[in-house]
């Protein structure tokens, strides 16, 4: 019982704050809710039994991103100046798709059979996911670890002072 | 509770992000768009790994969020650029290839 109550809770808070990141006019609001979304799927994550990623994701989603995002709105907004309205034309079409698409995957999970209760988790999920990182998934594990080098220069280089 | 209520709740996370990518003008507000839509798969893959008592979803799922931090800071790096060299970051003023 007690986890239905806490998976209504985190799922209101996510599609709420999802709402209000992609229909607030302000930028600056958006992102603090989608702070709020970031945090809600870790709680999600929780539910889920998976503690690592719900570490991982409040460090790398809502630390990292957030501060980016927060200082990339206040180097290209300031400049601006006057503010232009956040949405385009295409809110009818947009809306359209999203709600065919959603259409689409509800009749995917209505149609096919999914498990009711969920299985023991075989001893410690943190240790499990740390062994097959490091024994059956090192190949892509040190592939991540170049495209993060890579991004981190290429990030850089765009970032460059004018010379 | 079933599977059913996660997959639910990732599929109207998605759509929401979607919506986001197809209606904003700013470039950072489609960016942020796409965050919601990797983390709506995000919360897919946990859960089914959870289900279906495969840790490689989470795995996965591990992946998946280094890629998207990667991916956030060089398309933040590039919008910056872009504001740089065109003094906007609004998508429909940025028509250079238009021709």
């Amino acid at each position: 019982m007690t986890e239905q109550i806490a998976f209504a809770v985190l799922a209101i808070t996510l599609v709420g704050s999802a709402l209000a990141v992609v229909l607030s006019r302000n930028l600056f609001h958006a992102v603090l809710w989608l702070a709020l979304a970031l945090t809600g799927t870790a709680g999600v994550f929780l539910l889920l039994d998976a503690e690592f990623l719900a570490a991982v994701q409040l460090l790398l989603y809502a630390g990292g991103i957030i501060t980016i995002v927060v200082f990339a709105i206040v180097v290209t907004e300031r400049l601006i100046g006057e503010r232009l309205t956040q949405t385009n034309m295409r809110i009818g079409g947009g809306a359209l798709l999203s709600a065919v698409l959603f259409g689409f995957i509800l009749l995917v999970i209505a149609r096919h059979p999914l498990p009711a209760t969920r299985p023991d988790m075989p001893g410690d999920l943190t240790r499990a996911i740390g062994e097959a990182v490091l024994t059956r998934y090192v190949l892509p594990f040190e592939l991540l670890a170049v495209l993060m080098l890579a991004g981190m220069l290429g990030a850089m280089y765009f970032a460059r002072p004018e010379d | 509770m079933g599977l059913q209520p996660y997959l639910l709740l990732s599929a109207v996370v998605f759509c929401i992000g979607l919506f986001g990518v197809m209606t904003r003008r700013n470039t950072i507000g489609i960016l942020l768009g796409i965050e919601l839509m990797m983390n709506a798969v995000n919360i897919n893959l946990v859960a089914f790994a959870r289900y279906t008592a495969v840790t490689s979803g989470m795995v996965f799922t591990v992946f998946t969020i280094c890629i998207t931090v990667t991916e956030a800071a060089l398309g933040l790096a590039i919008v910056i650029l872009l504001f740089r060299v065109r003094r906007t970051v609004m998508a429909d003023h940025l028509d250079l290839l238009k021709g």
